[in-house]
């Protein structure tokens, strides 16, 4: 106990000292990031590099003198990737913790599943989930990080379209984010005048999508192929697309655009394009890029402390909490109303994802061209848009 | 006297309803109000599964299945349909029984594992089904729920009701409703148990050999609380979802269905009140353990495995055998 007031009364002011704020006894109160995530369970591949970055970033900003000189809080529960007990620990957040703003939710089902009670309580989140029902219809608590999967389907079929493609075939998984991604793509192809003319999909424990790729091979008019997946469902799919020796141009989902896809996928992935976070290419970002140095600083900062590769999931968390941040210092308070406003008011936030610009009508505020065009040339990423 | 008190069924009911009573005093926090209200719930599905596996001895691996089509199909009722909600929960539990009927019919001839096996299935089945359907239940991604909605009256967690000049918050609400629900449901269940069904059943659980011998029609009786059983999980999804304001199909998938089984078998199978308990420790079980993170699942197999080594009759019936016990020999010192 004596020590903790020592603590706290050194902390208080080294911070006075620095003469970044007037300390009230209402203002050492720390700010209070709430997190639900998924860091173990089935979508711990996305739930640990998140819950990593937060705690690394939390304990940065704490040691150059917090957030409007206040301490930041790091609150997280394990929701183990289930939908209910994610919206029990964000309702534990909120009512019991108290949180003044939420970053967290590492899927749709997750996400969508706290929505409802973040909305009547009237809290900040921020998501790190990608569908794009998350904030299409706008609700007025809840942002997201990730671009959406209409965007990934946009960009993929933006390319094609440059490369003179109109009609394509579309594989894809029939979980969530497969299913999810397929909607998109059909909704995005209509809209651009493209043609989807073979339309299959696998269940996620299938091993083998010979079939499938078979029938989109036979399908007359096809000249590319779209695999909109999550997991190894999409390795599988692309090892049997070079068994079949299919040579038309073949194209993933940002779902499997990490390093453990290309090392799954082995040499088969030779060729294929798709929409990834720079994140994946740092050090081929042109040096007038403005994303290069933020992406470059996260992924050696990251591989430092953990001493494990970054992946781009964890960046979702890295821009959730700092545009939290900057949305308190831009507020000036941690009033949830203003933190709110702040945040829907963030123009030109450069993060790892993209460069952010929300308004009322977009709580995303990526665009589709955040997504680099990569293309796996020799086994290793190759920016090519 | 504290054992004919305990085996008295109505002063059970009363002294669950004065636990009801007095627990908001110790209720520190909206949350805690959220997470007594979801154990109500659970409970009270958990008293109608006791029927079936504490009374009449049969297995049920797939009562999540029942449990998730009723809250889908107040989610879809009342959200896509836009019907009011107690006509959406009444009309899906009698959907839901009936298929559990049709479904219970031929399973029921089935006995032991196979029975077991046949339920797992059903439970597989409607899970798939709710995974699928995209354009009806959302998919994987799930659905919002509209809340619950008494003659025009919206219970929201999130609302302020006056009544009589009182003022009570949403959870308060909810927490009052959902108590009132679980003393219904172990009221009826009481009741249940001591007619000449639940002797009926009871007899089936003993031998059912011996329970055809003497006139009981065991397929009868079997598949009826089968229904019971079916027509509670439904009514409680039906209420879950209204309070969840969100579902997934995790409702209806199979770690769910084994979660109601593991509250039967822990609290204690045949004891009305210890299946309450049984579910009262395994909901709060994650949240006691949430700050352990790594070793919550660790912790939680092995406060499970402890309890089935040396409380293998369930934690109540072994709690109330001990004590009792305790006050026989006392009672016997002094005479």
């Amino acid at each position: 106990m004596f020590k903790t007031v020592i603590r706290r009364a050194g902390k208080c002011a080294a911070v006075a000292a620095a003469g970044l704020m007037m300390m009230s006894a209402q203002a050492a109160e720390p700010i209070k990031i709430g997190s639900f995530l998924s860091v173990t369970g089935p979508a711990s591949f996305l739930g640990d590099p998140e819950l990593k970055t937060l705690e690394m970033y939390v304990e940065k900003i704490n040691e150059e003198g917090g957030v409007l000189g206040r301490q930041l809080e790091l609150i997280h529960y394990d929701d183990v990737g289930n939908a209910s007990s994610a919206r029990n620990f964000a309702s534990r957040l909120i009512r019991s913790d108290q949180v003044d703003i939420i970053v967290g939710g590492s899927t749709t089902g997750a996400t969508m599943a706290a929505v409802p009670l973040i909305e009547q309580a009237e809290v900040p989140f921020i998501s790190l989930a990608g569908a794009v029902v998350i904030t299409n219809p706008v609700k007025k608590w809840v942002f997201k990080t990730p671009q959406t999967d209409r965007m990934a389907a946009e960009r993929i079929l933006t390319d094609m379209k440059d490369r003179g493609i109109t009609k394509f075939g579309l594989i894809s998984g029939t979980g969530g984010f497969g299913s999810s991604g397929r909607t998109q793509t059909l909704e995005v192809a209509e809209a651009m005048g493209m043609e989807v003319v073979a339309d299959v999909t696998y269940s996620g424990s299938d091993t083998d999508m010979t079939a499938q790729l078979t029938n989109i091979r036979n399908t007359s008019g096809v000249e590319a192929v779209l695999n909109f997946g999550f997991g190894q469902g999409p390795a599988i799919v692309t090892r049997n697309y070079a068994q079949l020796g299919m040579e038309l141009p073949f194209y993933q989902s940002h779902g499997v655009a990490s390093d453990s896809f290309l090392e799954l996928a082995g040499s088969a992935a030779n060729g294929l394009r798709l929409p990834a976070s720079p994140l994946l290419v740092p050090d081929s970002l042109p040096d007038d890029d403005p994303q290069k140095e933020v992406v470059q600083n996260y992924k050696a900062e990251y591989e430092a402390r953990w001493d494990s590769k970054v992946s781009t999931f964890g960046a979702y968390a890295y821009d959730g909490l700092m545009l939290a941040v900057r949305a308190m210092e831009e507020a000036g308070s941690t009033d949830p109303e203003a933190v709110r406003n702040a945040l829907e008011n963030i123009q030109g936030y450069v993060g790892v994802t993209g460069v952010f610009n929300m308004s009322p009508e977009d709580h995303n505020g990526l665009d589709p061209e955040s997504f680099r065009i990569l293309e796996v040339q020799n086994g290793e990423w190759k920016l090519i848009d | 006297m504290l054992n004919t008190f305990m085996q008295s069924r109505l002063r059970g009911l009363i002294v669950l309803a004065l636990i009801l009573i007095i627990l908001p005093a110790f209720l520190g926090n909206p949350f805690h109000y959220e997470l007594v209200t979801q154990m109500a719930i659970i409970a009270a599905t958990v008293v109608g599964l006791n029927l079936l596996v504490g009374f009449a001895g049969q297995i049920s691996l797939g009562h999540a299945g029942f449990f998730g089509l009723g809250a889908y199909f107040t989610g879809i009722a009342t959200g896509t349909y836009g019907w009011p909600s107690v006509p959406a929960l009444v009309v899906g539990a009698i959907v839901v029984g009936f298929i559990a009927w049709i479904v219970g019919r031929p399973i029921l001839r089935l006995k032991g594992h196979y029975l077991s096996m046949a339920t797992l299935a059903v439970g597989f089945i409607i899970a798939i089904i709710l995974n699928n359907e995209r354009a009806l239940t959302g998919g994987p991604d799930g659905m919002p729920v509209p809340a619950f909605e008494i003659f025009g009256w919206e219970l929201s967690a999130f609302g302020r009701y006056s009544l009589f000049g009182i003022t009570i918050e949403g959870f308060q609400a909810w927490y009052i409703f959902a108590s009132v629900v679980l003393l219904v449901a172990v009221w009826f269940a009481l009741n249940l148990i001591e007619s000449p069904i639940g002797r009926a059943l009871r007899s089936v659980h003993g031998s059912e050999v011996a329970a055809s011998v003497v006139g009981v029609n065991t397929a009868k009786y079997k598949s009826l609380v089968f229904v019971i059983s079916a027509i509670y999980a439904s009514l409680m999804g039906s209420l879950y979802a209204h309070f969840q304001g969100f579902i997934t199909p995790a409702v209806a998938s199979f770690e769910f269905s084994i979660l109601f089984i593991t509250m039967v078998v822990l609290g204690g199978m045949g004891s009305t009140f210890g299946v309450i308990l049984g579910a009262v420790v395994l909901k709060l079980l994650p949240q006691v353990l949430a700050d352990f993170q790594e070793l919550e699942h660790v912790m939680f197999g092995l406060i499970l495995m402890l309890t089935m080594i040396f409380m293998p009759k369930g934690l109540l019936p072994t709690l109330t055998a001990f004590v009792s016990k305790k006050m026989r020999k006392k009672a016997g010192g002094e005479a």
